[in-house]
């Protein structure tokens, strides 16, 4: 029988679907951060918020780990976003 | 992946030149190649790049490898058989001083020359090219439409895929921690994760090379410099369409396809302490160099900021070559803040060097030995 499941999006900002996480993963892209590299999931204006989860349960299954031993990757500050024109002004406003 | 004890040849590090010289030595018909690389394929330096690509340069060496590179790109998705999202939407040079609009002539004339039509612009038509851009200011433009970026990731898992189809083995989370060599000659590395022995062994470590070299017994002048860079959130194409960058007003900023644009510069004295660190000076000064060129820029958020380390050489040129004092251990480093461009083409070229014994594109000159006889290759045409 077709996986329905393949077709659910697990990452709503980029629009990848979960057969095309399963399918990287299974050639070896087992960590978030390559994942993220590849497809840009967790790079959408939430910054991971809604797919991170969800990616690293599909990690765990696929590697037989525990969902602890799953590396959560990357963040890079600054996590709030904030305007051009204010940071330009730095300190001195 | 089932773990070897011998190997053909083995390449340390899994960024751009190292898939690159793996993917084009299977090419050329070795077998059992081993790619080891400490962290994950695309970690390094190539991962956190600017990713940009041109033949706009100041030296025919460099024009001849940039041509090769740019042509390399224009069929590198159908060579590997995979999308390495390519966008070719120029390098828009910016001049502010006499000197500097003599010199970017001079490179256009020899761009020329060899085939590479990069043409001199006006204020006005930079402004049709860039339009919103505040360049009263600048005195002189040029600018290529072949110049462009490509995906560092997807270029890079692109030679993993298209190497791993031939045959090569990727272990990564395994780290060299020794290169053995018998009377001279390369016999193999120990890592992290046991020993592989191989009559041949290639140093592409980026940042890491010279300490890799010296695992070896080998002296490379290499250290490395910190470089950070910002990205915003995507917003509407056409804010920064084509690379904006210039020498002395110290910048490069440009849109991506996915509407985020990224900028960064070359600040004074970059930490050489191997660290990654992001900082607030740099954050402020290139939101202030944003802001100034592209003012309508000033309501776009910053999401991202990070840094990643240039592997530096004298002549800031990178060393490909065999080592002196010891056979089979092969260098491939030193590429500054180009090394993304040159690895397609540079990879092809080592790979040639090794089974071969001859190149396409000469590499000779990039020997290390340059700097011991004084023959350094400088390049005007840097950020
Ligand atoms: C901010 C920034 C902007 C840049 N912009 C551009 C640009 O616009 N265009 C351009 O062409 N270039 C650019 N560059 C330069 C470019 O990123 C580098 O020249 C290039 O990526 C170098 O590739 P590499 O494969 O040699 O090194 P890397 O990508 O660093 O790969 C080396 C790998 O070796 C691994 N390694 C190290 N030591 C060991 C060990 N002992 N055992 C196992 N593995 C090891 C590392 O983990 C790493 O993954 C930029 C660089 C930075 C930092
Ligand atoms: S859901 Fe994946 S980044 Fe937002």
């Amino acid at each position: 029988m077709e996986d329905k499941t393949k077709d659910i999006i697990v990452c709503r900002c980029e629009e990848v679907t979960m057969g095309e996480v399963r399918e990287w993963i299974a050639k070896g892209y087992d960590t978030f951060d390559e994942l993220k590299r590849l497809l840009r999931v967790g790079m959408g204006p939430c910054q991971g918020r809604g797919c991170r989860e969800i990616i690293m349960r599909e990690i765990a299954k696929a590697t037989g780990r525990p969902m602890a031993a799953v590396d959560p990757g990357t963040f890079r500050p600054p996590v709030k976003p904030v305007k051009l024109g204010v940071l330009a002004k730095g300190g001195d406003n | 992946m089932t773990w070897k004890n011998t190997a053909e040849a083995i390449v340390i590090g899994g960024g751009i030149n190292g898939t690159s010289v793996a993917y084009n030595l299977a090419k050329l018909g070795m077998k059992n190649i081993v790619v080891l690389e400490k962290n994950t394929v695309c970690s390094g330096s190539t991962g956190r790049c600017g990713a940009g690509i041109r033949a706009q340069w100041g030296t025919e060496m460099n024009c001849r490898f940039g041509l090769a590179c740019v042509e390399k790109f224009e069929q590198l998705s159908d060579e590997l058989g995979m999308d390495v999202g390519l966008n070719q939407s120029g390098y828009l040079m910016v001049a502010y001083q006499q000197s500097e609009y003599e010199q970017l002539q001079k490179n256009v004339a020899l761009q020329n020359s060899l085939g590479y039509m990069t043409k001199i612009v006006s204020r006005e038509e930079a402004k049709e090219i860039c339009p919103g851009v505040a360049v009263d200011d600048a005195i002189g433009f040029t600018f290529n439409h072949r110049d462009g970026h490509a995906d560092p990731f997807l270029t890079t898992f692109a030679y993993q895929e298209a190497a791993k189809r031939m045959g090569v083995t990727f272990h990564k989370h395994t780290e060299v921690t020794g290169v053995k060599v018998h009377n001279g000659v390369a016999a193999g590395v120990v890592t992290t994760r046991g020993e592989i022995d191989s009559p041949l062994v290639i140093n592409a470590a980026g940042p890491y090379s010279q300490f890799v070299a010296k695992m070896a017994g080998v002296d490379i002048p290499n250290y490395s410099e910190r470089h950070e860079i910002i990205i915003t959130e995507p917003v509407e194409p056409g804010v920064c369409p084509p690379m904006l960058m210039s020498f002395s007003g110290n910048y490069y900023l440009q849109q991506r396809p996915h509407g985020s644009i990224i900028g960064g510069c070359s600040p004074e004295g970059h930490p050489a302490d191997y660290t990654l660190g992001a900082t607030w000076d740099f954050l402020e000064h290139m939101s202030q160099v944003f802001t100034k060129l592209l003012p309508r820029a000033k309501d776009i958020r910053v999401v991202r900021q990070w840094s990643g380390l240039y592997n530096m050489t004298p002549d800031r040129q990178p060393i490909i070559c065999e080592a002196e004092n010891v056979k089979g251990f092969f260098l491939s480093c030193g590429y500054s803040g180009h090394g993304f461009m040159f690895g397609p083409v540079t990879g092809e070229a080592l790979a040639q060097h090794i089974v071969l014994g001859k190149s396409d594109i000469p590499i000779d000159m990039l020997h290390y030995r340059r700097f011991a006889e004084g023959k350094l290759l400088i390049e005007p045409a840097v950020v």
